[in-house]
């Protein structure tokens, strides 16, 4: 069997700029946060990132590493509005694919099913049809006649999924309350990475419906402890709110300054010295 | 917290009228956000519309006293959503007369004076479940002619879309910190249809960004039971939270 084991920095290799990246997790939740620290360390730009919308968004979108985001919100869950998000759309600095949460569910679930679209009734009326000219709309073939928005499958090059457990061989769990769609980035792309809490030998007494990725869907497996940080990632740990709120709340150039201009490990030591400075 | 209020407040109407909402759904749903929605839904549960569904504002389905009795993740929420088995009462940064809402962003959406949250799920829940919505400060910001970017959708914009956005689409009321709006008019036009006592509904038109219709006679929103304060005050929001939502006017 296949060890898929990999290095954030071996995942990034995979990986080339003009690529469609598929972002897991929703809002501040679960965010291979790891992965996307690890990427902001290389030149990868120009990407189409496709996300429920947290501070990977941001963090990218401050970065200037999107040329298009494919979402349905951006934000910090116990702090509404995305910061960055926000003042990357207010400057104009990428082009946004707004589609609602609905839509973007079942573009993935399309992609999945290698499908080029599947309806759905929503988008009909609101202000979605106007900002994205493209979508089209299918009538049923059966007898009610009824017209739904098709949407688009949203298929990626690469996935990015962060999970509580997974094993070499790529197979994944989740021990918190959601499983987000998770699973469904990974079947929608080319290639998708698992970055996990910790690497377990096997799951012989995991509940089975916890094992949410199967390994068929994953080509590489990393091990990153505190890899959604500063994100949730229940129930190992809860969202660390006083440096998320520091990162809402600073300048975007101190902040990647002090934070990101070094490698994982530097993130870690300055993540715990400003800890200490609040003490 | 000041002593105990011993008349009810604005935002104790406001949880009433909010609670209102889900009277006679049955077993449905209950979709609130924001706080004082919130209250009004588990005062519903536990009163008058006892088979609702409340979650813990994530991934469970709970009771009224906050014990799980169901699954409720963000893919399965979303087949709660289109198969109609839910009564979401939603925000508004921008609401019109016809009930189209506004949450993604205000000026330009090709390049937006301010960016918020994006459409999230209101295009949606609009075309498939009731959908009301909470306003906790009444102001001709939020109450506009027209909205800049329609996420929730309205019944003039649904209309124009044709039988299927209509055919599941309902917008059951309006409540802000000033009164009660419902769309009971001939052409769907926002209706004033209560005041919170304490309002005048010169106040309300003075604060509302359209014309809005009136009833011959405007009724006020009414008056909690004892029980009802008993349970708002002591049970669901012991810490008074709603007076900081929705001030004393």
């Amino acid at each position: 069997m296949t060890d898929k084991t990999m290095t954030p920095e071996d995942v990034v290799s995979r990986l080339r700029s003009g690529m469609t990246l598929g972002i897991g997790g929703w809002g501040s939740r679960r965010k291979p946060m790891a992965l996307v620290r690890a990427l902001l360390r290389s030149d990868i730009t120009d990407l189409t990132v496709i996300s429920y919308g947290g501070p990977d968004v941001g963090l990218l979108a401050a970065a200037g590493r999107i040329r298009t985001l494919v979402a349905a919100f951006a934000t910090l869950d116990s702090i509404p509005l995305e910061p960055h998000f926000r003042a990357a759309r207010q400057r104009g600095a990428f082009e946004l694919r707004e589609i609602d949460e609905a839509m973007f569910m079942w573009g993935l679930h399309a992609a999945a099913n290698r499908l080029p679209f599947l309806p759905v009734r929503s988008g009909l009326g609101s202000d979605v049809m106007r900002v994205n000219p493209g979508l089209k709309t299918v009538t049923s073939p059966y007898e009610d006649g009824e017209t739904f928005v098709a949407v688009p499958a949203l298929r990626m090059d690469a996935a990015l999924v962060h999970l509580n457990r997974a094993d070499r061989l790529g197979n994944g769990q989740y021990l918190g309350p959601d499983p987000y769609f998770d699973d469904l980035f990974c079947e929608a792309a080319d290639s998708a990475y698992v970055s996990c809490e910790r690497l377990v030998d096997d799951f012989a007494t995991a509940a089975p419906q916890t094992l949410l990725v199967s390994r068929h869907a994953v080509t590489g497996v990393v091990e990153a402890p505190n890899g959604a940080h500063f994100t949730s990632c229940v129930p190992d740990y809860g969202r660390d709110e006083p440096f998320q709120k520091l990162y809402a709340t600073t300048p975007w150039a101190e902040f990647a300054e002090r934070f990101l201009s070094g490698d994982e490990k530097a993130y870690w030591s300055a993540v715990e010295s400003w800890h200490e400075e609040q003490q | 917290m000041s002593a105990t209020p011993t008349t009810t407040t604005r935002a104790e109407y406001c949880v009433i009228a909010c609670a209102e909402a889900w009277r006679d759904d049955g077993e449905v749903l209950a979709g609130p956000m924001g706080l004082i929605p919130s209250i009004g839904a588990r005062l519903a549960r536990c009163t008058f519309s006892p088979d609702l569904l409340l979650t813990d504002g994530e991934a469970m389905i709970v009771g009224a006293d906050g014990s799980a009795e169901g699954w409720l993740p963000y893919r399965r929420h979303l087949t709660m959503v289109t198969g109609g088995r839910r009564h979401v009462m939603m925000g508004a940064s921008q609401l019109d007369r016809f009930g189209n809402q506004n949450i993604s962003c205000i000026g330009a959406w090709e390049q937006p004076d301010r960016q918020l949250l994006g459409v999230r799920g209101a295009p949606v829940n609009t075309l498939n479940n009731p959908v009301s919505y909470w306003v906790p400060k009444h102001s001709k910001r939020v109450f506009v002619e027209k909205v800049d970017m329609i996420c929730g959708v309205g019944y003039d914009s649904a209309a124009a879309a044709g039988p299927s956005a209509t055919r599941y689409h309902r917008i059951p009321r309006v409540v802000s910190d000033l009164g009660v709006f419902d769309f009971e008019t001939a052409d769907r036009a926002m209706r004033l249809a209560g005041v919170h006592p304490g309002v005048t509904v010169e106040e309300v038109l003075e604060a509302t960004g359209f014309p809005l219709a009136l009833p011959d006679k405007v009724p006020f929103t009414r008056e909690p039971t004892d029980t009802e304060l008993r349970l708002i005050r002591t049970v669901l929001d012991p810490e008074g939270r709603r007076e900081r939502e929705v001030p004393a006017a």
